[in-house]
């Protein structure tokens, strides 16, 4: 992808540098360049297995490059004190694990470890962090509840609770509305689009949903196996080309009627409206 | 959700401060009440254990005897047999209850026990090798006990890998049968052992171990014990997988650090009183089911001094003209718990 022009004075904190990343002996994402905009909300896209999951792993220095680098404010991520690293940078992984019996007030503020010394006392900052990150999330009265007996929605929200307990000014999250109804998605979505306008936190989240990715997303990022293919704003990145390229999947691409952004309709084998639409085999 | 972000911050966040603070104590106290109550239990059975029995020795001449005083008769008793054996339970009974109770949570298998995976088999092993085969004593039988366990901890974790399921269980249990017949093997090549002495490296016993030795094992534990507690700290983020504990900064050198402090503390004790059956599978469960749920360590370790000292008690009383060893006892016990503990698994995914 050398065609991309580096997008001159791009603001961030966060970055990766001809980064290749990979599990025994396969690489999973090669050679990628990438530059989280500060104060922005990032999606990353990309068919199964393209790498989504492993380049958010990379960012969040749980998987140790094989070749170049995570940087964070210009320093190697995998050089830095591993608790210094968890005072700016947060991250809500796919499968989080509730202990048994713990209750929602208990979880969120093991969200304050990092913030601890070796024998770390409990202070004030550290309640006062913990309520705003259940108010936050609209879990408060949830606050004496065991985790386990929760709705998936509810646990969700908690564990992003738990990261925003953290503090921290960036904020990575793998495909946080699994598990959850359209509903409760872009609920999700909403809260995570109001941190960000609230706090200037920096999201950086892999999604599914490509209209979702589209509609809240200020900086969208195309992978395809390993690899950058399209990034910038939606109405630059999702294009017929792009979904072809990345999804192997024919569609069109209309104006979202609510926000205004892409919206993707796939064209499959099946159902073909009786007029008019174009045979989409002209379009290979 | 908007009316809660528009009330003014002040006052909506000194609320929310409130009711943080006492969701968070509900819990916290009744842990510092179940340890207390526990605390009390081991007290309690240690009373029992020294004072009660087939020869009643009273507490004023307890306190007579523990100070030096020499009662013909009672001093023997108690300075030999009842206050050794005791105090030996108590130990290994702690460092057990703590060292099966690291290993399940970390693990976060209940079955991934030391007991189970053949830690405390490997432990007995190496033990028992070096006592009848190099005629070890002392420091360096808990030595060759704790290379004993770290080995096949090590072995266990190569074959399985780093996590705690059945693949784990199963490399252990196999492990653990071929400890067994490395004991099984050491008693033929000796020519003079007794039943007792076979019974307590294969399911243990506290019967008639010397002072020196269990001094040996307060001072181990005295390092050990709050070196946990230190350790045990990171738990709240391992807790909760190894992705958000990375992501909140706790590597995985930490767990590794406090999974090492669970097979020294299994160790050592394996090296006073063999690897009393089941101590460590038992306890932790146990001490969770009492705290509603969520694990303590600590209380483990409070559970396991329970266990030990009642199952002593009902070994060496509960049946006229046999004195058992404790691991027979705890043995016979731990065995329906890890049934029940099984069926009630499958009954709890079944419903889930």
């Amino acid at each position: 992808m050398t065609v991309t022009a580096q997008p001159t004075a791009i603001d961030t904190r966060l970055e990766a540098s001809a980064l290749t990343l990979g599990y025994a002996d396969t690489d999973v994402v090669r050679d990628l360049d990438l530059r989280i905009p500060h104060g922005k909300v990032t999606v990353v896209v990309g068919a199964n297995a393209c790498g989504k999951s492993t380049l958010l792993r990379g960012l969040a220095r749980l998987l140790k490059p094989r070749s170049g680098a995570v940087l964070l404010d210009g320093e190697a991520i995998h050089r830095l004190p591993t608790k210094q690293v968890a005072r700016t940078l947060g991250l809500l992984p796919q499968n989080p694990i509730a202990p048994e019996g713990v209750t929602v007030a208990d979880l969120v503020a093991r969200g304050r470890h990092p913030h601890h010394g070796a024998f770390g006392r409990w202070t004030s900052e550290d309640e006062r962090a913990v309520a705003e990150a259940l108010t936050l999330t609209d879990t408060l009265e949830l606050a004496d509840r065991v985790v386990d007996e929760l709705s998936g929605g509810q646990r969700q929200r908690v564990w992003i609770a738990m990261a925003l307990a953290q503090g921290t000014d960036l904020l990575l999250l793998d495909e946080p509305t699994t598990y959850l109804d359209v509903a409760h998605q872009v609920e999700m979505l909403d809260l995570l689009a109001e941190l960000n306008a609230r706090r200037g936190t920096t999201i950086v989240m892999v999604l599914h949903d490509l209209n979702l990715s589209a509609r809240y997303a200020d900086h969208l990022v195309a992978l395809h196996t390993g690899r950058v293919v399209a990034e910038g704003t939606p109405r630059q990145v999702v294009t017929e080309d792009v979904v072809r390229t990345v999804f192997g999947l024919d569609n069109r691409v209309i104006d979202d009627p609510v926000s205004h952004t892409p919206l993707v309709v796939p064209v499959g084998r099946h159902r073909p409206a009786a007029d008019p639409a174009p045979d989409p085999q002209e379009n290979r | 959700m908007t009316a809660i972000l528009e009330r003014p911050v002040g006052s909506a966040s000194r609320d929310a401060s409130d009711v943080v603070r006492r969701a968070r104590r509900g819990p916290a106290r009744h842990r510092r009440r179940l340890l207390a109550v526990l605390s009390l239990a081991v007290v309690g059975a240690f009373a029992v254990r020294v004072l009660l029995g087939d020869y009643t020795v009273t507490i004023p001449d307890f306190v007579r005897i523990v100070g030096g005083e020499k009662i013909p008769g009672a001093t023997y008793i108690v300075m030999e047999s009842k206050l050794p054996r005791a105090v030996l339970a108590v130990l290994v009974g702690l460092a057990f209850g703590v060292g099966g109770a690291i290993f399940q949570t970390t693990l976060r298998n209940p079955l991934a026990s030391p007991d189970i995976v053949g830690v405390s088999l490997g432990a007995s092993a190496a033990a028992v090798s070096a006592i009848a085969l190099g005629g070890w004593s002392g420091w360096s039988v808990s030595l060759a006990a704790i290379g004993g366990a770290v080995g096949v901890a090590l072995a266990v974790r190569a074959v399985a890998g780093d996590h705690g399921g059945f693949r784990l269980v199963l490399a252990g249990i196999g492990l653990a049968a071929a400890m067994q017949s490395v004991i099984q093997y050491v008693f033929t090549r000796v020519d003079e052992w007794d039943v007792q002495l076979v019974l307590r490296w294969l399911t243990g016993s506290v019967n008639g171990v010397d002072w020196a030795t269990i001094g040996l094992l307060a001072a181990v534990l005295g390092v050990l014990l709050p070196a946990t507690a230190w350790a045990a700290h990171s738990l709240v983020a391992t807790e909760l997988g190894d992705d958000t504990a990375a992501g909140l900064g706790v590597g995985r050198r930490r767990t590794d650090l406090l999974m090492f402090l669970g097979v020294l503390l299994v160790a050592v004790g394996v090296a006073a009183a063999g690897p009393v059956a089941f101590v460590a599978f038992l306890s932790g469960p146990i001490a969770r089911a009492l705290n509603r749920g969520r694990t303590t360590l600590a209380g483990a370790g409070l559970v396991g001094a329970v266990i030990v000292l009642v199952a002593d008690y009902a070994g060496a009383y509960a049946f006229a003209d046999l004195n058992l060893p404790v691991g027979v006892v705890t043995g016979a016990f731990g065995a329906p718990f890890l049934l029940w503990l099984l069926a009630r698994d499958h009954t709890s995914r079944r419903a889930a």
